[in-house]
């Protein structure tokens, strides 16, 4: 009837795993609850018994660097992490994403964590992580491993996170190196969900002015959030230039698989978009990288 | 869990599924934080936890625990606390801005926008204009008074930081203020609206009040074939389940035409999702929605309707007795056929205007309180109410007088709130049941429900002569005026007289098929389909404009409806017609802004992917019903024994302002302090009829009933004092709370004693009733009065994107006069942004019947990063009848928006845009057929 029964705020990682583990009903993680409230009151999610609330474990709100690597805990709000000076020197295409969610109120209660374990195509800051090629660091009864973000998702909607077994509790990005920058856009239609018509981030990484490696995530653009290798192939070894970013443009339209939904985008548009986008989105990066053009 | 709320501590357990916002409203009783949409999107809930904004709909209550919370009702007292002067009981500066600058329309947003921006100025003690509106993204308000409450947030953060108190607004009054007409007056209900202490519907509480939900078919169209409530009657907690068959009085309702059934009975027809089949009164609303799920109906379904034109074919099915023709229309003026082939140039094309949802920030609700007495009292936010109590005591079995509407304060109407939503069913309920009953919609079944603008196709075909004269204007519109009639008829006939323009032509013909079909019903809204009209003939004039090679401005200029001029219904208009001077005004000021050539697109320093230009549009709207329909209200005002007057009529407040346009009325004839001044609205028993708030006439018609009411109690007091001071009454002054004559001087409070020593009566009662108008088709005058306007908007197209934003809109507009400039900078902001809305973001989609948009996130409203720069001006062309020349205000503001924001974005970008709101792929996919600029 309700639409839980029982709510659990967990005071350690541990505990959240333990209440996951014994509750015999049905259970869930909640972050902020910003997307899994509001599926389940709007029918796209059965009801949940027990909720268990990973905001009070401050271990998942730790912001700091860590042995070589900028640590965002998983409950860090969208908020914090778009205002956090450590982000934005580190992982701009990040704090550009997570500033761009929703609105203030949705960021002072939504998480990167639960952007992430919601596992939508075209989440924002999902996007952004992927191009950071962050790790995410998974918490369970046997303790911690990590996983590439690229391996964190199975389809729409579905992460591959054990639900009663396991807890995202973070992500580890590299931390950014003389010549590397990052950037991150998106195209929003006007009317109905604020959802991105199409998103796109790009780590970049520049010796001089070529392009010594790069990494492109977009989404929607596949079931599950992913990185446009093709594109980064065509890119590396390359300067930045009108024909160069076409030339990716190609390589791009040729492995994504763009769709067209209701009331929100054509394909045809979706991918003329996508050239707006990388040809933006890659210059932006170069520039956060420290190159002029 | 232990927390606090406004300083207070709290130790309570949380409830199952509770949210922040229900803990506050249920628990705590603290109901000025309002619920708006239950979604996370509209920010109406927003309150601070630790310092920090948060929407308390989508925040369990739970996680409250050792926490912080500051909710409206705590914020003065938070400002005593955290200022070096403390005085106990004042606001704190937001608030007072608020007030002093007309930042509070209905109020309803009020709450959430001054929390969120009191956690802006709590972090930084600067803000911008760029600040404020990053911070109030996502906190909405559809009065959209945006740029007043902006003002009133920087003016704030000025008072905070230095100490002095908070600045006036710049706001134009009438160009030739009164006494008290014409001046800047605050809201009475301000200060209500700004503590969270202002009561709405869903705030009350009675003793024993059930809660009341509904089964609706949600199919487009079947018949009812099998219904069983058996198992939710048995539901423990459930009072009453009631269907068709329990119904004591009339099944059906409408507002003119009674053809929409409360509850549709077996083998009956349903027309579309939101038809009810049964109701519920439960102890809880959760044990009411359990209850619905326990229902069983069965249907057969048939052929779903989904357009006007399918409807008109001779195989459709047919929806209603008498057809799927709700009205067809017509206007004739001369002979097209001559004057087409009399004309040099011809233009035709066809148009599309979208269905449109009011989205009025506060969701319908009703109470019903059963009295001991056998009568039934309905606590309601209606624009109606003596429209409510004749068709709730109609469907109760009960006489009109048997039934008391008592109006609430109305979150936004816009034309949303005229029909039955909640009210019969929660009579209904309450009568059955015996107790109170609430009937409080969730924003789903708001856009499920309730009456939304028609969507229309329009065809129009002008003819003209090379020097721009134009001879002669055809147009066919198809108006889908869905299941059921509401206020459909006339909806469409604004539509059709209005879709020539406010221009004289020789030659007119109109027809429109108002059609019923499977989709929501649709009825009034704001612009009450002279908005659709318009947008088809504003976006024709610029195409002929083109075509002839003639700046659209002098097109429109040599063609405009003046003084002595006939319209397309034969009436000739004998006064009160600004709109050459609308146009001239806006003319000089865009071309101030925008050049010699403002409708040259532009290349962008800086922004090289983007285009601007300016594009413009005129408008004209009836004020009042008009059409030969009787159009009167009636008022009383009364001198109290402690000197103060109150105003009494029924008409409504939906946050427009009426209640302060009637207290400067009354002020004025007077001679009053407007603050002497209080008025009594929208309660049956209480009030006289004051006729439906709608077609913009309540200014004008219960306006006039309030000031000759005023002027008439003026008269009694004039003659009693002359008799006490043997005088005549003509030499009688009235000033502030005295009366004198010479050097004789009375307080009112004593003349009303003296009055009722006297025996004379201390209320005066005035029926007004409007000069008459003849039906369509008669010639004559349609309608008393007219307002105009004209526009200019300016827009930014990006060209690798297709994406459009407003920039700048400069809008004139004739009101006859301005009552309440503060008042009517809050309609004409927020008619413009709502103009803007239609132009750009707004779409009601539905798909073979079933709304596509059933949550307030697929329907965008205007925030508060997209609002254009707003430069208005105030044209007053008194009208003879109007109280001192007004005429209606509410409407016109919007109309001429959107068809300026059209043609800027073909000037800008080459894309004609037929279809609303603004497709950005069809705007990109015009430059990748390589036309750029
Ligand atoms: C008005 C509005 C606007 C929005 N705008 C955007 C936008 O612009 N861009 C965008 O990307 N999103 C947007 N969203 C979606 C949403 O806010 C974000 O995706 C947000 O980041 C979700 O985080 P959360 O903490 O609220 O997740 P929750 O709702 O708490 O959780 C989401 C899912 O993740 C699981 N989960 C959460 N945390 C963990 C964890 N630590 N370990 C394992 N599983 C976990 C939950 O069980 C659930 O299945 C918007 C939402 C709203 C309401
Ligand atoms: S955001 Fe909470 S009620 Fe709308
Ligand atoms: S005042 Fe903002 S919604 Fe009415």
């Amino acid at each position: 009837m309700a639409t839980w029964q029982y709510y659990h705020n967990s005071s350690t990682t541990n505990d959240a795993l333990k209440v996951l583990k014994n509750t015999s009903e049905s259970v869930k993680i909640i972050s902020g609850g910003t997307d899994l409230l509001l599926d389940i009151q709007q029918g796209r999610h059965e009801e949940v018994h027990t909720l268990v609330d990973v905001n009070t474990v401050p271990t998942m709100h730790v912001l700091e660097i860590l042995d070589g690597y900028l640590h965002i805990g998983a409950a860090n709000l969208h908020r914090v992490i778009a205002q956090s000076p450590l982000v934005k020197e580190h992982a701009a295409a990040l704090a550009t994403a997570s500033g761009l969610i929703g609105g203030p109120q949705v960021r002072n209660i939504g998480t990167i964590g639960g952007n992430v374990a919601h596992a939508l195509p075209a989440a924002d800051g999902t996007i952004a992580l992927l191009c950071l090629n962050a790790q995410a660091d998974i918490a369970s009864s046997n303790g911690f491993r990590q996983v590439p973000m690229a391996e964190l998702f199975l389809g729409p909607g579905k992460s591959a996170l054990k639900p009663k077994e396991e807890i995202l509790t973070g992500f580890d990005i590299a931390l950014r190196k003389k010549g590397e920058g990052s950037a991150f856009n998106r195209t929003m239609r006007p009317q109905g969900v604020a959802i991105a018509i199409l998103n796109l981030a790009v780590w970049i990484s520049m010796r001089a002015d070529v392009i010594a490696d790069i990494r492109i995530a977009a989404g929607p653009t596949g079931p599950v959030p992913r990185r446009l290798t093709a594109a980064e192939n065509a890119l590396r070894g390359k300067t930045i230039t009108d024909k160069t970013i076409a030339g990716a443009y190609e390589a791009a339209t040729g492995e994504v698989q763009l769709r067209t939904s209701r009331h929100r985008a054509t394909q045809a548009y979706r991918q003329d978009v996508l050239g707006n986008l990388l040809e933006k989105t890659i210059r932006e990066a170069a520039v956060n990288a420290g190159v002029k053009l | 869990m232990k927390f606090t709320v406004n300083e207070k501590e709290y130790t309570m357990e949380p409830q199952p599924g509770e949210m922040l916002s229900t803990l506050l409203r249920e628990r705590l009783g603290l109901t000025g934080t309002k619920i708006g949409c239950n979604e996370a999107e509209c920010g109406v809930c927003t309150v601070i936890v630790d310092g920090d904004p948060i929407v308390s709909c989508t925040y369990p209550s739970a996680r409250i625990d050792g926490k912080e919370v500051l909710t409206i009702e705590g914020l003065a007292d938070w400002y005593a606390r955290h200022s070096d002067k403390p005085i106990a009981g004042k606001l704190h500066p937001l608030q007072e801005a608020f007030i002093s600058h007309g930042a509070v329309q209905c109020g309803f947003c009020i709450p959430g926008q001054i929390m969120t921006a009191h956690a802006l100025l709590n972090e930084h003690s600067e803000v911008t204009s760029d600040s404020i509106r990053y911070a109030h993204k996502d906190t909405l308000c559809r009065c959209a008074g945006y740029p007043t409450i902006e003002g009133a947030i920087l003016s704030a953060a000025k008072s905070l930081k230095t100490g002095k108190p908070v600045e006036p607004p710049h706001c134009q009054s009438s160009g030739k203020p009164l006494h008290s007409v014409g001046t800047l007056q605050v809201r009475p209900d301000a200060v209500a609206k700004v503590n969270g202490s202002a009561i709405f519907t869903d705030d009350l509480q009675f003793e024993g009040m059930l809660h009341a939900r509904v089964k609706r078919c949600l199919i487009p169209h079947g018949f009812l074939r099998k219904l069983d409530v058996e198992a939710a009657r048995a539901l423990p907690g459930v009072k009453a389940v009631l269907t068709a068959a329990d119904i004591p009085g009339r099944q059906n309702h409408g507002l003119f035409t009674l053809d929409w059934p409360a509850l549709v009975g077996i083998n009956e027809r349903v027309r579309y999702v939101g038809d009810a089949v049964a109701i519920v009164a439960a102890e809880t609303r959760d044990i009411a929605s359990e209850a619905l799920k326990l229902i069983k109906a069965e249907y057969e379904e048939l052929e779903v309707v989904d357009n006007p034109i399918r409807a008109l074919e001779k195989d459709a099915p047919q929806l209603h007795e008498k057809g799927n023709t709700l009205k067809h229309i017509k206007v004739r003026k001369g002979d097209v056929e001559k004057g087409f082939a009399a004309s040099e140039v011809l233009v035709e094309h066809t148009f599309h205007t979208p269905t449109t949802e009011h989205a009025f920030l506060e969701p319908e609700c009703s109470i019903a309180v059963p009295l001991a007495n056998g009568r039934m009292e309905v606590y309601v936010g209606s624009q109606i109410p003596y429209s409510d109590r004749e068709q709730t005591a109609a469907a109760l079995g009960l006489e009109p007088e048997q039934v008391r509407v008592v109006g609430q304060l109305m979150g936004g109407g816009f034309g949303g709130k005229e029909d039955i939503a909640g009210q019969i069913h929660a009579a209904l309920l309450a009568q059955a049941a015996g107790k109170p009953v609430k009937l409080l919609f969730d924003r789903h079944e708001s856009l499920l429900v309730h009456p939304k603008r028609h969507a229309t196709q329009i065809t129009v075909k002008v003819g003209a002569m090379k020097d721009g004269t134009l001879k002669a204007v055809q147009t066919l519109l198809y108006g889908d005026t869905g299941a059921y009639a509401s206020l459909g008829e006339k909806v469409m006939a604004r539509a059709t007289t209005h879709s020539s323009g406010p221009y004289e032509i020789e030659h007119v013909k109109a027809d429109c098929y108002a059609m019923y079909t499977n989709n929501p019903p649709a009825g009034a809204f704001r612009g009450f389909g002279a908005l659709q009209g318009q947008f088809a003939i504003e976006s024709m004039m610029d195409i002929l404009a083109e075509k002839l090679g003639m700046d659209p401005v002098a097109l429109r200029r040599k063609n405009a409806l003046k003084v002595g001029g006939v319209t397309n219904t034969g009436q000739v208009l004998e006064d009160s017609v600004g709109l050459r001077e609308c146009i001239d005004k806006v003319d000089a000021e865009m071309r101030r802004l925008g050049g010699k050539n403002p409708f040259k697109a532009a290349a962008v320093k800086e922004k090289p992917d983007c285009r601007r230009a300016w594009g413009f549009a005129a408008a004209y709207k009836n004020t009042g019903l008009g059409g030969g329909a009787p159009d009167k209200a009636g008022a009383e005002v009364e001198l109290r024994l402690d000197g103060s007057y109150q105003v009494r009529t029924a008409s409504a407040e939906l946050g427009q302002g009426l209640v302060t346009v009637l207290r400067l009325i009354a002020a004025e004839e007077l001679q009053a302090d407007v603050n002497k001044v209080d008025v009594l609205v929208m309660d049956t028993d209480l009030t006289p009829d004051g006729g439906p708030t709608t077609a913009s006439r309540q200014s004008y018609v219960t306006g006039n009933a309030a000031l000759y009411a005023a002027r008439k109690l003026r008269e009694t007091i004039a003659a009693a004092m002359a008799k006490e001071w043997k005088c005549k009454p003509e030499e009688i002054l009235l000033k502030d709370d005295n009366v004198s004559f010479a050097s004789n001087r009375m307080p009112l409070s004593q003349v009303a004693e003296l009055l009722k020593a006297q025996g004379a009566d201390t209320m005066a009662f005035f029926e007004y009733n409007a000069p008459e108008t003849k039906p369509l088709g008669e010639g004559g005058n349609m309608h008393f009065a007219y307002s105009f306007a004209a526009q200019a908007a300016e827009v930014e197209v990006n060209i690798r994107t297709g994406e459009v934003k407003t920039l700048r809109i400069v809008a004139a507009n004739d009101v006859g006069k301005a009552l309440n400039p503060l008042g009517l900078q809050g309609q004409v902001e927020g008619g413009i942004i709502m103009g803007m809305g239609h132009a750009l973001t707004e779409e009601y989609i539905v798909e073979k019947g079933i709304p596509f948009t059933d949550h307030l996130a697929r329907y965008r409203v205007p925030n508060f990063t997209q609002v254009p720069e707003i430069i208005s001006q105030v044209v007053e062309h008194p009208t003879g009848g109007g109280p001192y020349g007004a005429k209606g205000v509410g409407e016109i503001v919007s109309i001429a928006t959107i068809p300026a924001i059209i043609n800027a974005v073909y000037n800008a970008s080459g894309t004609r845009v037929d279809r609303l709101p603004v497709d950005q792929e069809k705007v990109r996919a015009s430059f990748s057929g390589g036309q750029a600029v």
